[in-house]
């Protein structure tokens, strides 16, 4: 139903009208096959674990999500309330599948999965997240982390 | 860093050119697809790393399987389980409602601790605040007045905001939790809170105490984060 032209208005106008970041060029890094690679998990879902700070309101920082963190201890404080949380109540995996990559790991499909995941709040400017972006960057180097998932929400 | 990602609105993704992005047709709020399917989340999500395999870029698939069936509109089927009271409220009577909206709140409460049984976890708990507290600290606004903030670290706006979405879970969670059901799609969840529960009501209330208070938050509140812009009428 994310298809922008079946979403109900205002929403369909709020959504089109966004400002997108452009940018000059287009980095393009390549790696091992997939099943020799290191996965992290990055969300815009406002997630955090339960005794966190909540997210605040245009927050561009992130939150820390151990790899070993159980589902049950991961919460959401996006801001915004024009998205869908029930999925999210009833099966975390449905916006941050951190069962499924543990799952391909442990098939060999992917070589491991990272020691940390991070999540942002993604109501807020792209631009002032840029410099905590590259921090988290490096923090995903020195967890030899060599292919990134993003998943919006 | 070589990076994958699921995109939702596929127009922002044509801007923004991210090196590999894998466009699925799902619900905002639901980038994998449907809870509780663990095969169709995994085929969304070995569909999004495969990119990774990709020789150039930047590129942007579509996945075009449409989620596991889901009970679209109200006319399929789902009910609530919850036999929530209809008795008439004056809506410009705010005691009545206050005392409705307790009463209805209490009808909640074993539903949603079956589902906090069933699933072994509950997203209720961004506030930091227990049910009780959530219901009297949200009871608060409808007086003309401002409740004091429950917590010293937050600013009271904020406050409201993760109470709200508390409020909201607890009513999910409680909706959702009758076992062997199909659960239905977001979009019928927020249908049936929006169109059916006092609960909804209270909130409207809460927004029109926001836009009438001086504090800025409050009024961006309660202008912008406390009711989902299809329901804001």
């Amino acid at each position: 139903m994310a298809r922008l032209d079946q979403l109900p208005e205002p929403m369909r106008s709020h959504i089109a009208g966004l400002e997108c970041p452009s940018f000059e060029t287009n980095p393009w890094v390549q790696g091992p096959p997939l099943h020799e690679r290191r996965v992290a998990l990055v969300s815009t879902a406002g997630l955090h674990r339960r005794d966190d700070r909540p997210f605040q309101i245009m927050s561009s920082e992130y939150r820390i999500i151990p790899g070993d963190t159980a589902t049950r201890d991961l919460v959401m404080s996006h801001t915004s309330s024009n998205f869908d949380r029930t999925g999210f109540q009833q099966d975390l995996n449905v916006v941050f599948p951190l069962d499924r990559v543990r799952e391909l790991a442990e098939q060999g499909i992917l070589g491991s999965v990272a020691s940390f995941h991070y999540s942002f709040m993604g109501a807020a400017d792209p631009k002032s997240m840029e410099v905590v972006a590259r921090d988290l960057a490096g923090l995903l180097k020195d967890d030899l982390v060599d292919a990134v998932l993003l998943v919006p929400v | 860093m070589p990076t994958t990602q699921i995109s939702l609105i596929r127009e922002h993704t044509e801007k923004i050119k991210p090196p590999r992005a894998l466009w699925v047709p799902f619900e905002l709020g639901r980038p994998l697809g449907v809870p509780n399917d663990a095969m169709f989340q995994t085929k969304v999500l070995v569909a999004a790393l495969r990119l990774l395999d990709e020789p150039t870029g930047p590129v942007l698939h579509d996945f075009t399987e449409e989620a596991p069936s889901l009970l679209k509109d109200s006319a399929s089927g789902w009910a609530c389980p919850l036999d929530l009271s209809t008795e008439a409220v004056d809506l410009t009577d705010m005691e009545q409602l206050r005392v409705a909206f307790g009463r209805e709140f209490n009808e909640m409460r074993s539903w949603y601790e079956l589902g906090v049984k069933r699933r072994g976890r509950t997203t209720f708990g961004v506030s930091g605040l227990d049910q009780e507290s959530i219901r009297d600290f949200v009871i608060g606004f409808l007086d003309g007045s401002l409740p004091s903030n429950p917590r010293e670290d937050l600013p009271l706006g904020l406050m409201l905001k993760l109470a709200a979405d508390d409020l909201k879970t607890y009513y999910f969670e409680a909706a959702t939790a009758q076992p062997g059901k199909v659960a239905p799609s977001g979009e019928v969840l927020a249908d049936w809170f929006w169109q059916k529960t006092l609960a909804a009501k209270v909130l409207r209330a809460v927004k029109d105490s926001c836009m009438n208070s001086d504090d800025r938050m409050l009024k961006g509140v309660g202008e912008r984060l406390l009711i989902p812009m299809k329901h804001s009428f």
